[in-house]
């Protein structure tokens, strides 16, 4: 059944080319078709389900760089085929998205962009979804070393008063405050917070 | 109170245009309740009914794919522990079995029947929390409390097989860290004979319960198209009515030899998903009981030429040729062919996948994890719209999800 599919697939698209593979049947695709190919195997060989997108990072400097990585599987045949698309470009890589064919591919690919800068034409929403918005980096690209990279978080007010750069908790600044410290357990309960100091102005007598 | 006072009411007319309201934003989570561990969902809220939910993600995230490039495939069984910790043992079995197809290593009949007895376990343990769980999120307490009495035997259980309760890194590289203890498999038994009228009891007290089905039937509907669409797995899909189980499909670990059904679902509501989940445990059961009564003899890992098994202990302190193999195997890791797998399994939260891509050597060059929970919660922004707060609470306890695995 798969290895009919990839002849008639391979047939229809000239460019989709066999891949090497330890399990599943699987194919190199241009990035710029993966939409088609991919509608042709939801719509004409039953691969129905998107299973996972992902990306692979060959490390800088080797060319193509980035490689998306479809497996998709067939709920009727109960097969897998994976479908491999080397990004364009190695500095700026742009590849159409698929999530006008499957929803699900939306997280996916917002996922792909977090972590190795891929960017999707065409995506609705294109955000970061594992880190925060505004981190500078792509944490699975191999240049990102294993220890990290610090980096800024996103309230530049707090950091600038108190030096520490931390996020503020949710309620910091709003109507409550829960004290700690000896007090009795009335006075321990959230209440209205005391409005006559602030972090940038210091509280009387203190 | 007045009669025609009801807040759906009040939603439809609003939204007929009847009146004038103002949109309010409601962030729910990361540290509530009812978000099973730190989701966060932002909400824009007409009245009491959701008009957008966006769900945020990430609070959890450690950067598992990364740290696994980083060391032997062996090590990494700990962190698999951590995905979907409410079943540690599925998640260590789908990850070797993954980096086995790798090697293409088939592990003895024992050692399947082994994991297939401590996955069945831990689907039993996990949908015994998200039951308690989705119990509480909808009002019933007393659910919770018969579950986790259960799950705590199970816990004994896992703990006498691996040492640890939760983190129990019990699966190796073509085999597991242990032999079944002396009785264990007979207490196993034990478990499920006590444990089989208990669920019963238990889920007496939720399926035809009143409150719980006002909350839950017709709530959070997902239609097979979604599902299939959305790449939802595991009850969440097979609720919604499509038979598909990776254990039948396309069976491994011995699974074909077993005899079991896979529940489907009806309509696709928080009530289906429910009564999946329940089934599931019976069925868990049946499996456990088939295994237990022919289990294998014979070695319990791979003894393989290719020496990617750890040696026995002994061996290690009194043979030069075991103590060289014991020592390559820890600091440079199994080594593994070129190439590219993936393996999907059927854990209790939905089918986690995993993507090893080697250029050979003891360490993988990208490990990517698909897992169930991440895919499963992409559906909320469309499930979630048009419900009310209170069924947001029911659609997140049916959904059974679990961060650590949602974030990695």
């Amino acid at each position: 059944m798969s290895a009919e599919t990839v002849a008639a697939l391979k047939a229809r698209f000239p460019q989709v080319s066999d891949r090497p593979s330890l399990d599943h049947p699987a194919v190199n695709a241009p990035a710029g078709e993966v939409p088609e190919v991919l509608r042709a195997l939801r719509d004409g060989f039953t691969f129905d389900f998107l299973a996972d997108v992902t990306a692979i990072d060959w490390s800088q400097g080797r060319t193509p760089r980035f490689t998306m990585v479809y497996h998709l599987y067939s709920t009727t045949s109960h097969e897998y085929l994976r479908v491999a698309a080397d990004c364009p470009s190695d500095t700026d890589p742009v590849v159409p998205s698929v999530t006008g064919l499957w929803p699900a591919a939306n997280w996916h690919e917002r996922e792909v962009f977090d972590m190795f800068g891929i960017r999707f034409s065409g995506h609705p929403d294109l955000r970061r979804i594992l880190m925060w918005d505004g981190y500078p980096h792509f944490p699975l690209r191999k240049d990102f070393p294993l220890a990290g990279i610090e980096a800024p978080l996103p309230d530049p007010d707090v950091v600038a008063e108190t030096g520490v750069s931390a996020k503020p908790a949710p309620m910091a600044g709003g109507p409550f405050v829960a004290s700690a410290g000896e007090m009795n357990l009335t006075e321990a309960e959230p209440r209205a917070k005391d409005e006559s100091w602030t972090e940038r102005r210091e509280k009387p007598g203190a | 109170m007045a009669a025609d006072y009801a807040f759906p009411d009040t939603a439809a007319r609003s939204a007929a245009g009847e009146f004038e309201t103002e949109k309010m934003s409601l962030s729910m989570g990361p540290s509530h309740p009812s978000t099973h561990g730190v989701l966060r969902i932002q909400m824009e809220l007409d009245g009491e009914v959701l008009t957008k939910a966006d769900p945020v993600v990430g609070y959890l995230h450690r950067g598992d794919e990364k740290i696994a490039e980083n060391m032997t495939y062996n090590q990494f069984v700990p962190y698999t522990d951590r995905l979907d910790y409410l079943a540690p043992l599925a998640n260590n079995m789908a990850y070797a079995i993954a980096v086995e197809k790798l090697a293409k290593l088939e592990v003895p009949p024992r050692c399947q029947a082994i994991r297939v007895v401590t996955a069945e376990m831990a689907r039993i343990s996990s949908h015994l929390m998200g039951l308690g769980a989705f119990g509480i999120d909808v009002g019933a307490w007393t659910v919770f409390m018969y579950t986790f009495t259960e799950r705590e035997k199970l816990y004994r259980l896992f703990e006498e097989l691996t040492g640890a309760r939760f983190t129990t890194s019990y699966s190796r590289i073509g085999g597991v860290s242990r032999d079944v203890p002396e009785g264990w498999l007979g207490r196993v038994g034990a478990f499920c004979d006590q444990f089989l009228p208990i669920l019963e009891e238990t889920l007496r007290l939720l399926t035809r319960n009143k409150i719980f089905m006002d909350r839950t039937v017709g709530i959070g509907l997902i239609s097979r198209e979604d599902a299939i669409a959305y790449g939802l797995t595991g009850p969440n899909l097979r609720g919604s009515g499509v038979p598909l189980d990776l254990r039948k499909d396309r069976p491994y670990s011995g699974y074909d030899q077993y005899d079991f059904d896979v529940p489907v679902g009806t309509k696709g509501d928080c009530y289906d998903r429910y009564l999946v989940r329940g089934e599931e445990m019976r069925q868990s059961v049946r499996i456990i009981r088939q295994a237990i009564a022919k289990f294998p003899a014979g070695p319990w890992h791979v003894t393989d030429s290719r020496k990617i098994f750890v040696p026995s202990k002994d061996k290690v302190l009194t043979s030069m040729e075991e103590l060289i193999q014991n020592f390559m195997l820890v600091t440079e890791g199994p080594q593994m062919p070129a190439g590219e797998v993936y393996f999907e399994a059927e854990n209790p939260k939905g089918v986690l996948g995993f993507y090893v891509v080697s250029k050979g050597g003891g360490v993988p060059w990208r490990l990517k994890i698909r897992s169930p929970s991440f895919c499963n919660l992409s559906i909320l922004p469309k499930i979630c719209v048009g419900a009310m707060i209170s069924d947001v609470v029911s659609i997140l306890g049916s959904l059974d999800f679990v961060m650590g695995e949602c974030d990695r």
